[in-house]
This record gives structure tokens, C-alpha cells and sequence, in this order.
């Protein structure tokens, strides 16, 4: 059962001990089992993080977007793959289907995530379409009332376990992009693990291939062409708003680590954090994390006030919280010497996280040229300058 | 300022073209010119829902409300009288 949002610093306190207590001792094993544990997502499920962000009438904590970063930024501390499932599960299919599904899409999808009973994925990348995804390949075509979907989506996250998925597909002819609810068990769906990944292997990533999948018209999520403008951009932005808050936790991770190493090891006759340089890294970590930290904040402070411009601040975050999770994992093993290069310190799994937040949910070039779209607008004058 | 001055305002400062000379007219599809990307349907909502005050639904959220000045000023009026 989930709680009430009676109190979300409450909520918060008990998700810091969840985490010390049932996530960051196990995440590396998570990472060598390929897998979340069954047992464990039910447990988050229960608890209500799964929903954290829903509003209370879906079953959901309530938490605000500044409540729920904070949640996502512990996750992310603790070990990436849960906040991935975050991302996923509750981000781009939950906030996603909250947002502008059906009163029968909820009821069927929304609900059943909020109790934990079901995981959503968001399959939009393909083998041929990455980051040029309003040109998917997977097609559909009407067949009477209903739509039949043939297509291979890749990279995956949680596909290898998800109950359902939303699939963004084509209209051959018209070339309408839609967007699709499709059920695991449905015939034609085929879904196969993917293996041997840098990282992130406990986020269960699938390969799925889709042979005439048939789906109802009540399958369709938003209106016939609108699946990539509309449904998938909103998505990819709840999306964006997990990563950058996850990419804060995993840099104040790799922090944490760093400045208790610097502080035990001695060389030389002394601890190394008395050494310049190490402060020098140290101090560079602090203040990078608070910069992303309040990218993150005001992000969220817009996403409350329902801001037009909260879609570009939450790109800027997503995309400095990454560079600065791959900076503060990267310098933290440089503090931990031959000792980061080990699994027996977090670090070197850290480092190895930190990379796939520059690629998932937009690759971070993709951030740069939707950023620098956004200054070409806003910070161009003309009038002001105009030797040029 | 009147509604469709509002409009053209706010497309002005998204477009993804940079010809201080581009035009476009009321009626012109502004997404099939390639005047703006496909983020700025997104925007659009936002800011059409934070703007005027109201909630854009799912059956509305249909690319001819959104792809001319005077679909989106139609649009708009509708929802806001309907109010
Ligand atoms: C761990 C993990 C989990 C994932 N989970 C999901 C998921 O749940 N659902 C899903 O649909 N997808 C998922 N993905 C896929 C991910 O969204 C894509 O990998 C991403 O969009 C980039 O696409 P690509 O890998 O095909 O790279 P490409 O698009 O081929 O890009 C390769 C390189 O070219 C650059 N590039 C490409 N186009 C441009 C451009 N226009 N301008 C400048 N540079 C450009 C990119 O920045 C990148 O450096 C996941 C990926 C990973 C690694």
C-alpha cells in the first residue's frame, strides 16, 4: 500500500534508509546477476516509489517534482538501475499515460504501476534510429479497426521484464508516427536480453521484435500522428528530468567516496586530502554538483509552475548533471589511485554508470544543439550589437 | 496586444530558421516549412496551458490545432469561451 503524502521529508528520510539498507550494499551483485531482484521491486512497489511522483488519485506519494528529484537522487546514489526503473517505469510510461491517456489506459496501465503489480517500458530506439528518432522504422497499418505493428525496437530498459510497453511506430504511407500500448504476451512479441553492456546490465536492457503485433484502437495513446511531436517528446522530457536528478546522485556518490578516501589514506607522512591537487579536485567536485544540483532545482520549480521554458531548463540539467556525473566518477577514481580501478571500491562501477547518462534519453550533442536552438532566440540583439 | 500578434510572438522566438527576413502568414504550417522543430509542440502546450489558463486534453492534442497561427488562435478561442 502506498503512503499518503502526509509528509514527504518523511518519505525522503525513509528512502535514504532503503537505500542504505536494501540497495547500495547489493548493486554490485545486482550489476553481476544482470538483474534487479524480483523481491526488491515489489518492495518499491509497496512503498509506493514506483509512483512516488503520481498524484494521489493514481495511487501515487504526490510528490512535487522537487520532492521526487531528491527521491530519484537517492536512487541514483544507491545504484543507477533502480533509478533507471524510475526513468522508466514510472517517468516515461507512468507521467507519460497520467498525462494523456485514456480513462482505460490508466485504469489498465497507471494503476497496476502505482501497486507494483506492473512495469512499463518506452521502446523507441531501433537497430537503424537512435537519435534521429522521429524517423522510426517499426510500421504499423489499419486492419479494420485495429493496428498491426512489424518492427525491431533495441535497447530497451527493463524490456527483458516489462508487462507492457509503449512502441512508437510509423504509418508507412503517411508517415504518421503513433504511439502504441502493447502487452508482453501479445502474439508476434518477441523479446530477447541484451548482454555484455558496459554498465547498466541490471536494467535488464531487450532486444524486441514485433511480427504483426495487432493492438485495438484503444491501444493507441494520443492522437493518430501524434506519437512522436507529442507522446515521445513529452516522455523523452519526464525522462530527461529523471536523468539529470540521477546524475546528481551518482556524482554526490562518487563525491562521497572521494572525500572519505582522501581522508583515511595517508602517503608521505600524510592524509592525501591535505595534498593541493586532491583539494583541488575535490573542491571542483563540490562545486560542479552544486551547479548541477540547482539546474536540477530550478528545473523542477518550472516544472511546478507549468513554465514553457521548463523543457529547455530540464535539458540543461539532464545534459550538465551528466558531463559533471562522468567528471566526478572519473576524478574520484584518480583520488582512489589503483584502488578506484577495483569492484572492490564503487567508483569503477560509478565511471562505468556514468557514461550511459550522456547517451540515454537524448545523447548529450543532442542537449547542446536543442541548447544553443534556445540561445539563438533568446540571446540574439540585433539591435544591441550591431558591428558585425 | 491582439491573440494572433501573441501567437506569431511566441513562434518567432522557437523558430529553427534564422532569416531575420523569414515570413510566414496566419495560415501558413509552420511545422511543414520546417519554421519550428517538433519540441515546439511541446512548448506550444505548455506555454498555450500556462498562458490562457487552461488544460490542453488528450483527444486535443491534434497537430491541426497547433500548425497555423490561425488554427492555434482558433484553437484557443474555443476552449477559452467553452470555459
Ligand atoms: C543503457 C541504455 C538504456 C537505454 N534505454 C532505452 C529505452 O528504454 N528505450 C529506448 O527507446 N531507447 C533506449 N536506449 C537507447 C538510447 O536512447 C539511444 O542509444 C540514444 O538515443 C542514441 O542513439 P544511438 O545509440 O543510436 O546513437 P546515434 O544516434 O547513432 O548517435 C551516435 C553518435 O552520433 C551523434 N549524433 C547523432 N545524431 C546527431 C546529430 N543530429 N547531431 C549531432 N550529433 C549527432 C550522437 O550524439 C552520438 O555521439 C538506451 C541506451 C542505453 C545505452
Amino acid at each position: 500500500m502506498a503512503m499518503t503524502k502526509n509528509n514527504p521529508q518523511s518519505i525522503l528520510e525513509e528512502v535514504k534508509q532503503f537505500v542504505d539498507e536494501d540497495i547500495r550494499p547489493f548493486a554490485a551483485d545486482f550489476e553481476t546477476q544482470q538483474a534487479l531482484p524480483r523481491e526488491l521491486i515489489q518492495k518499491m512497489g509497496r512503498k509506493g516509489y514506483l509512483a512516488a511522483s503520481f498524484p494521489e488519485e493514481f495511487g501515487g506519494l504526490g510528490l512535487d517534482p522537487l520532492e521526487y528529484g531528491s527521491l530519484v537522487e537517492e536512487f541514483g546514489k544507491g545504484a543507477l538501475s533502480t533509478a533507471m526503473l524510475l526513468t522508466v517505469s514510472t517517468g516515461l510510461v507512468g507521467e507519460t499515460l497520467i498525462r494523456w491517456g485514456t480513462d482505460y489506459q490508466q485504469e489498465k496501465y497507471v494503476l497496476p504501476i502505482a501497486r507494483g503489480e506492473k512495469i512499463g517500458a518506452f521502446a523507441l530506439t531501433e537497430p537503424g534510429v537512435g537519435s534521429g528518432a522521429k524517423d522510426v522504422e517499426s510500421a504499423y497499418v489499419k486492419v479494420g479497426d485495429n493496428y498491426r505493428i512489424t518492427g525491431r525496437k533495441k535497447w530497451i530498459s527493463f524490456g527483458e521484464i516489462a508487462d507492457f510497453f509503449i512502441v512508437i511506430a510509423a504509418e508507412q504511407s503517411s508517415k504518421a508516427v503513433s504511439a502504441f500500448l502493447v502487452d508482453r504476451k501479445l502474439e508476434g512479441v518477441n523479446i530477447s536480453k541484451m548482454k555484455g553492456l558496459l554498465s547498466c546490465a541490471a536494467s535488464q536492457l531487450a532486444d524486441i521484435e514485433l511480427t504483426g503485433v495487432e493492438v485495438g484502437p484503444e491501444m493507441m495513446v494520443g492522437k493518430e500522428g501524434m506519437g512522436f511531436a507529442g507522446i515521445a517528446n513529452f516522455a523523452l522530457d519526464y525522462g530527461r528530468f529523471n536523468v539529470a536528478w540521477m546524475g546528481v546522485g551518482l556524482a554526490q556518490e562518487a563525491l562521497d567516496v572521494m572525500v572519505t578516501y582522501a581522508r583515511k589514506r595517508s602517503q608521505s607522512g600524510q592524509k592525501i586530502f591535505h595534498h593541493q591537487l586532491i583539494k583541488g579536485i575535490i573542491g571542483d567536485t563540490v562545486t560542479n554538483i552544486m551547479a548541477a544540483r540547482s539546474l536540477c532545482k530550478e528545473a523542477a520549480r518550472m516544472r511546478i509552475e507549468n513554465h514553457p521554458d521548463a523543457a529547455i531548463q530540464t535539458t540543461a540539467a539532464k545534459y550538465f548533471s551528466s558531463t559533471v556525473a562522468n567528471k566526478a566518477a572519473a576524478d574520484a577514481i584518480q583520488v582512489l589511485g589503483a584502488n578506484g580501478c577495483s569492484s572492490r571500491f564503487p567508483v569503477e562501477r560509478l565511471f562505468r554508470e556514468a557514461k550511459v547518462l550522456e547517451i540515454i534519453e537524448g545523447t548529450s550533442q543532442l542537449q547542446q544543439q536543442m541548447i544553443a536552438l534556445y540561445g539563438a532566440n533568446k540571446y540574439y540583439q540585433p539591435k544591441r550589437i550591431k558591428e558585425i | 496586444m491582439s491573440m494572433h500578434e501573441q501567437i506569431r510572438n511566441f513562434i518567432q522566438d522557437n523558430l529553427v530558421v534564422f532569416d531575420d527576413e523569414v515570413e510566414f502568414s496566419n495560415e501558413d504550417n509552420i511545422f511543414e516549412l520546417g519554421f519550428v522543430n517538433s519540441l515546439f509542440a511541446m512548448k506550444l502546450v505548455t506555454y498555450i496551458e500556462s498562458e490562457f489558463n487552461t488544460t490542453i486534453e488528450s483527444d486535443e492534442m491534434d497537430i491541426n490545432n497547433f500548425n497555423t497561427i490561425d488554427n492555434i488562435v482558433n484553437f484557443i478561442s474555443s476552449k477559452t469561451v467553452y470555459q
